[in-house]
């Protein structure tokens, strides 16, 4: 293929994923509203658009109830009076969430939604994604993802308003404090696949998913996911009981919309990264012989995902600052270059041949 | 890092602290952050306004500031009769308008130098049980939604609900209730009544159970809640604190045992005292408080005497609404005592009554006619509130919304 025919295929590819993403950031709300609905005894949102079914008893039961309400929800954001506070930076102000927003966009450019699908999947590559075959995938996450913070810092530092300030501090510090955990927790798929492409770390997981070869690796990075995300329990930066809204106090319409839809689809895509990292992506049963399946897979994933981060949500007090950045640097830092350091001279050992005799004793064990 | 607007930042720091209005002492206005948490803030629990002094985000000094929520309640009590003055006590703590009815409806009895019969005695001790349960579950629930655990708040407000719903039954009024009157009760119980509570104290264990899971054991919960806002029991006493904040720290001083009222000699139940002082000691006082409630509730059922619910003194009580087509003597007390109101004789009484914030007492003062000449309240939460800067002080900000929970304080109660 020619430059411009990958350009133009990324584009048109790109605009349909990130529209599927972003009507299913939608739904994602309705999906956190209507699951901690049900999780804390209540109804949740069902009037919005429902389809009435007639019962015998001339009563109506409601199907679907609530599967307009986030069409309600973006049509309220986008016509409610966008109030800019007096005193503030005002060209931080405005770009402040279309820098959190753009990067949780971007990060879904290297997910691998698919296997080889035919017709969708140009030739060299042998997976599905806007932009298959980045050689550095995994860096390109840690890096954009790192960038989502400055909207947030600098969404509290524009504001000129105290609680954002608070809020934008506590950002920074936690955010830096758990790239690092995650990081190095992102490193050991890397080392396992000896590569970096997320779509042969996939591809290396045929045999079994990393989970179960490195599950300390993917419990610190389901935490260190969840720090990053600033889902509870670490949702300290827009803590309400203790900030009222944290960095976003000052927003309002669709420019506060922007954050959330930023949280929502950083949850979304975070959620196939780490499926993608730890479980086995859009692998599943049949996947190779119709690779099309890879879609259904990679979004059942997701939407696991999503359902343990509102289930955590649901069930969980929030941390402390101290404790958080304790948790962060003294226990999840450690257990995290531990691990990196041992996977490290395990797989050095492996392939120098010194677990050879005891997979072999393993082998005549289990298989004669 | 000290982000004051323009205007402020013009101030000298008397300006600045006669601007903050409460007398704060400003430690280092140019270091520090003054933060004004409140009115409007989502943890002040109603609309009380804390000044914060913040280094980075310890609170370096804080002071209370109230009076929002200022109704004139004490004033207004004197314009009105004895009897038409209890309606203003069920809206000074919202949360428990049995207790406050409770106090005010026995200086008045003291006051008149009447005793309700014993139904009526048995019957105010079941109601406000339950309002002690209800209000510590809306105490459990906010305090918990405080350190962001929402699903208990949605929990305690589920069988909150129950009592409310039982209230009504009684009173038919859900918070409002003024069910308490000088000499008895408005009306004996309905039928369904007792019923009711008995299915309430069948289920509520269980719910209980289910809140202690999310909570008791909760790493994180333990984290936020131990060691923090520690107070001891001799800065307890000086501070005036009671009720479960006070034998959280160790000091065992409950009004229901110390000077029974009521019929609460009757009853065999247990103070919980515990001596650690802090946050997650007042959080487990109040759960054992839950259980001993319903000890209380058990045997009040169990031996709930038969009877009038109100005491015979015409010249007090309105006669019953049968004998008004019949006795022309029960018209003219009727519409004496709905125009004119009762006298009572004059002197002053002092009574206290243990609400689930405290020591709630009632100070009367009679001038022989059919108005209080002067009526104050210790409200509980008043006192309790004091302390607050004591505990949050060196604290995070996250911890003083905790501690703010713990004290479990009512606004309408502090304002009055």
């Amino acid at each position: 293929m020619t430059p411009g025919e990958i350009a133009l295929r990324a584009l048109i590819v790109g605009f349909i994923v990130t529209f599927a993403f972003i009507t299913g950031f939608a739904y994602t709300t309705l999906l956190e509203r209507k699951l901690l609905a049900r999780l804390q005894h209540r109804v949740g949102p069902n009037r919005a658009g429902y389809i009435p079914i007639p019962t015998r008893d001339g009563k109506e039961r409601k199907l679907l109830g609530g599967f307009l309400q986030p069409a309600a929800d973006a049509v309220k954001l986008f016509f409610k009076e966008d109030i800019t506070p007096g005193r503030v930076d005002l060209i931080i102000y405005n770009l402040a969430p279309m820098l959190a927003v753009i990067p949780a966009i971007l990060i879904l450019a290297v997910i691998p939604l698919a296997g080889k699908v035919p017709w969708l999947v140009p030739d060299p590559y042998n997976y599905f994604a806007i932009v298959p075959g980045l050689n550095v995938a995994v860096l390109f996450v840690l890096a954009i993802t790192s960038v989502g913070v400055y909207g947030i810092v600098l969404a509290g530092w524009a504001s000129n308003s105290k609680y954002a300030v608070l809020g934008g501090i506590r950002a920074s510090a936690q955010m830096i404090s758990y790239e690092l955990a995650m990081g190095l927790s992102v490193l050991i798929p890397v080392m396992l696949a000896n590569s970096m492409n997320l779509g042969e770390i996939v591809a290396a997981q045929k045999g079994g998913w990393f989970v179960f070869l490195q599950p300390v690796a993917a419990i610190v990075f389901s935490i260190a996911v969840l720090a990053e995300l600033q889902r509870a329990p670490f949702d300290l930066l827009e803590a309400e009981q203790e900030l009222s809204a944290g960095f976003n106090v000052e927003y309002g319409g669709m420019r506060f919309g922007m954050f959330f839809m930023a949280e929502y689809m950083k949850m979304a895509s975070l959620s196939a990264i780490a499926a993608t990292l730890f479980f086995g992506g859009y692998r599943g049963p049949f996947v190779d012989q119709v690779p099309a399946l890879g879609f259904l897979y990679i979004s059942i994933k997701i939407i696991i995902g999503l359902v343990l981060m509102i289930w955590i949500r649901a069930t969980f007090p929030r941390l402390r600052y101290d404790q958080l950045m304790n948790f962060g640097w003294k226990v999840l830092l450690p257990i995290s270059v531990m691990n990196f350091i041992l996977v490290g001279v395990g797989i050095v050992l492996y392939e120098e041949g010194v677990f050879t005799p005891l997979i072999e004793m393993m082998r005549a064990f289990f298989f004669g | 890092m000290l982000t004051r607007s323009d205007t402020v930042q013009e101030l000298t720091i008397e300006e600045l602290r006669a601007k903050v209005g409460t007398g704060m002492e400003i430690m280092d206005a140019e270091e520090h952050m003054l933060l004004s948490m409140g009115p409007q803030h989502p943890s002040t629990h109603g609309v009380l306004r804390l000044l914060v002094e913040l280094d980075g985000e310890t609170v370096v000094n804080l002071a209370p500031d109230i009076g929002f929520l200022h109704t004139g309640i004490e004033k207004s009590m004197e314009s009105k009769t004895y009897t038409k003055a209890l309606v203003m006590t069920d809206r000074m703590d919202y949360l428990s308008p049995m207790s406050n009815n409770l106090g005010y409806i026995m200086a008045v009895e003291k006051l008149l130098g009447i005793e309700p019969p014993p139904r009526a005695q048995a019957i105010r001790v079941i109601l406000t049980e339950l309002a002690r349960i209800s209000s510590h579950l809306v105490w459990l629930g906010t305090h918990a939604l405080d350190l962001a655990a929402m699903t208990v708040f949605l929990y305690c407000f589920r069988e909150r609900e129950y009592i409310l719903d039982l209230f009504e039954m009684v009173s038919g009024q859900r918070m409002m209730v003024s069910y308490f009157r000088p000499g008895g009760v408005w009306r004996d119980l309905p039928e369904e009544f007792v019923p009711a509570v008995r299915h309430f104290l069948d289920f509520f264990p269980a719910r209980l159970a289910d809140y202690e899971a999310l909570l008791t054991h909760n790493p994180i919960f333990l984290r936020r809640t131990k060691g923090i806002g520690v107070i001891s029991a001799e800065d307890a006493i000086a501070w005036g604190l009671t009720g479960p904040s006070l034998r959280a720290s160790g000091v065992n001083w409950d009004i229901r045992k110390a000077q029974p009222y009521s019929g609460y000699e009757q009853y065999e139940f247990d103070v919980p005292v515990m001596t650690d002082g802090d946050v997650y000691t007042r959080y487990l006082v109040r759960l054992e408080e839950f259980r001993q409630s319903m000890r209380i509730l058990h045997q009040a059922l169990d031996k709930l005497p038969d009877g009038p619910v109100n005491s015979d003194d015409r010249k007090i009580v309105p006669p019953p609404r049968s004998e008004l087509g019949t006795s022309m003597e029960a018209v003219i007390h009727h519409f004496k005592l709905w125009t004119e109101g009762f006298k009572a004789p004059k002197g002053f009484v002092y009574q206290s009554v243990e609400s689930p914030r405290g020591e709630f007492a009632c100070y009367l003062r009679g001038d022989g006619g059919p108005k209080p000449a002067r009526v104050h309240f210790r409200a509980p939460s008043y006192v309790n509130l004091a302390s607050l800067p004591k505990m949050a002080k060196n604290l995070f900000v996250a911890d003083l919304v905790a501690i703010i929970g713990s004290i479990d304080i009512v606004l309408g109660e502090i304002d009055r």
